[in-house]
């Protein structure tokens, strides 16, 4: 393909994808409106391929209920997943995802939830824990159920996403009317992979999501690794990964959200060499025993489940985030100016060194 | 249109705002004040008038890129990619900055109260009269003057938002620096420096350039000099003109 002419008059905005969360640490309730405004500052760090948000708080009325969202390619792939799930689960609630007609999206898939708890006989996985056999029927209907993917599966949390801005996607779901304790917002620049609606951020698994901004060049060692602990990818999005490496490392081996930080971004092997003898030797297993669930690549993720809020850069800090606290509020942007538009004045704002993770935690 | 002009930034499209600004300067603005800046990209970009800006709130990436001969204040934090391939005037920054300032930089100046990121300096380049200079009051990230080839960036470590154990500066600081200088005020483990480079004590010449800048810093935020100069000051400087002259294709 050769450029035009005039190719200097292309009129091409240059982006990277945008995050955006805010926590609550006493769950006092913040309205959708604040990280869509947050997200809408940052409009241009992404293209109109992908937009989504995961709340945290939102269903405090069916708070011991998984709240599965499906996005199906029509009633029969929806059909297809309700067969599955009255299997495995007594459905309290079945109900449309309350949506909106608006101009920016002019196609979307079927869109549903249900509020589910597990059925006391299981048909099957018996002897798993209830997390577990959870995640083995979400696994199942995104690989083996045509036409459906369950796209948030915790409790008291959603994940709503799809292809278009942020702000446009807040408004096909209507996240104006909800509020949570704690919120993340992603604004996608699609790089390596189609821009299609379960593309899109957060990527879930039980209570976790994750946004991202960045590329996961070891998505395929990570896959592979992933694959042989029987998660499958199938969003086409290197960032996937991420939200099962995080249930594999923290839910099933029991590793602290710091030590998983060191597994995904771990210090060179230079700086491990410079270390006192325990914490070398400590750092040396991470990185045998994880090698392959080490990220590679730029990235600025920030990770929520209902215990908190995390933010993690890449070793080289190849991709921006900022971090603001206001009183009880932790706020983590891609930009300082979102933040300030839903917050102009600041307790601290500070950048955390690449690799650092900044957890905060709800109080109870 | 008057000499001084104020534009009120608040939800307005970064398009419109340099629209906006542009045809200030057409009109023979020489001061603009900008208000309720939240984001808007490429403020002052490629102005190359002597005009003054000056800016509150946050701006967006991107500021000051291609300026010649303005200056821009900013009351406030910046983002990324400050003065990009900038060519003279200068910008202050009363707060700290993202990653990436000064990048390419080959000429001005740029000031920054408090932190910088990473990625600093990377690429700055000098050529006769054009010497670019970046003070910095705060701590920098790694990749400081990464590949520089001219310039001088001065960091004080003084006044940063970081924990006190914060190191200065990061790893690979001036990794493959063929040209320009580095100054930084304290201690800096050695092992942070980028192949073959040393930390070296400074001379008199060195002190009186860091003293003539870091003079100007010190006005534009309210710090004393003679604070800043009690410190004791190291350079970095390149070990060879074409540091890896020989790493493709050997040569001898």
């Amino acid at each position: 393909m050769k450029a035009p002419n005039d190719f200097w008059h292309f009129d091409k905005d240059i982006s990277g994808c945008g995050v955006f969360g805010v926590i609550d640490k006493k769950k006092k309730l913040i309205p959708g409106t604040m990280p869509i405004d947050a997200m809408a500052t940052m409009h241009d760090r992404g293209n109109g391929l992908g937009g989504g948000f995961a709340a945290y708080g939102i269903y405090p009325e069916h708070a011991d209920l998984y709240a599965f969202h499906l996005m199906c390619d029509d009633q029969a792939g929806l059909d297809r997943a309700e067969e599955i799930i009255k299997q495995y689960f007594d459905i309290k609630i079945s109900e449309p995802i309350p949506t909106r007609k608006v101009q920016a999206i002019k196609e979307s898939p079927l869109m549903w939830r249900f509020f589910l708890s597990p059925k006391e006989d299981r048909p099957k996985w018996q002897d798993v824990g209830e997390d577990d056999y959870v995640v083995n029927i979400v696994m199942h209907i995104n690989n083996r159920v045509p036409g459906a993917f369950v796209f948030s599966s915790g409790k008291n949390m959603g994940a709503f996403k799809g292809v278009g801005f942020p702000e446009d996607i807040a408004d096909f779901f209507r996240l104006d009317e909800y509020s949570g304790y704690m919120w993340t917002g992603h604004n996608r620049f699609p790089t390596n992979t189609p821009g299609w609606w379960g593309g899109a951020h957060p990527f879930t698994l039980l209570d976790w999501a994750i946004v991202h901004n960045g590329e996961i060049s070891s998505y395929g060692i990570n896959r592979r690794y992933l694959c042989q602990h029987d998660y499958e990818c199938n969003m086409m999005t290197d960032t996937e990964v991420v939200a099962y490496l995080l249930d594999l490392l923290i839910r099933k081996h029991g590793l602290s959200h710091e030590m998983a930080c060191k597994v995904f971004a771990p210090p060179f092997w230079d700086e491990i060499e410079r270390m006192p003898k325990d914490e070398r030797e400590a750092y040396e297993a991470l990185r045998m025993v994880y090698g392959p669930a080490m990220l590679n690549g730029p990235f600025a993720i920030l990770v929520t489940d209902s215990n908190g809020m995390m933010g993690l850069n890449d070793r080289v800090k190849l991709r921006p985030l900022v971090i603001g606290e206001k009183d009880d509020m932790v706020f983590m942007s891609s930009e300082e100016s979102s933040i300030r538009e839903v917050c102009r004045e600041l307790d601290r704002v500070w950048a955390p060194k690449a690799g650092e993770p900044v957890i905060v935690k709800l109080e109870d | 249109m008057a000499k001084k002009c104020t534009l009120d930034a608040q939800g307005v499209y970064y398009r419109q705002l340099n629209e906006q600004i542009r045809e200030a300067v057409r009109d023979g603005a020489v001061e603009i004040e900008l208000d309720n800046v939240r984001g808007q990209r490429y403020i002052g970009n490629s102005v190359e008038a002597p005009v003054h800006f000056t800016i509150h709130g946050v701006p967006g990436q991107d500021l000051g890129m291609f300026m010649r001969g303005a200056t821009i204040r900013v009351e406030g934090n910046a983002q990324d990619g400050v003065g990009n391939t900038m060519d003279d005037g200068e910008i202050q920054i009363n707060g700290m900055s993202g990653d990436v300032l000064g990048y390419a930089m080959r000429g001005g100046r740029i000031l920054v109260k408090q932190d910088v990121g990473y990625r600093v300096g990377i690429h700055m380049k000098s050529y006769m009269e054009k010497q670019p200079v970046i003070v910095a009051g705060g701590k920098a990230g790694d990749f400081l003057g990464e590949y520089m080839a001219g310039g001088a960036i001065i960091l004080l470590g003084m006044d940063s938002t970081m924990d006190k154990k914060a190191p200065i500066t990061g790893r690979s600081l001036g990794t493959g620096m063929h040209g320009g200088i580095i100054y930084i005020r304290g201690d800096v483990p050695e092992y942070q420096l980028g192949p073959g480079l040393q930390l070296e004590s400074i001379n008199e010449e060195d002190e009186a350039f860091i003293r003539s800048h870091v003079a100007d810093w010190a006005k534009a935020f309210g710090k004393s000099v003679d604070e800043v100069m009690e410190g004791k000051f190291k350079k970095v400087t390149p070990f060879s003109h074409r540091p890896y002259g020989n790493m493709y294709v050997g040569t001898n």
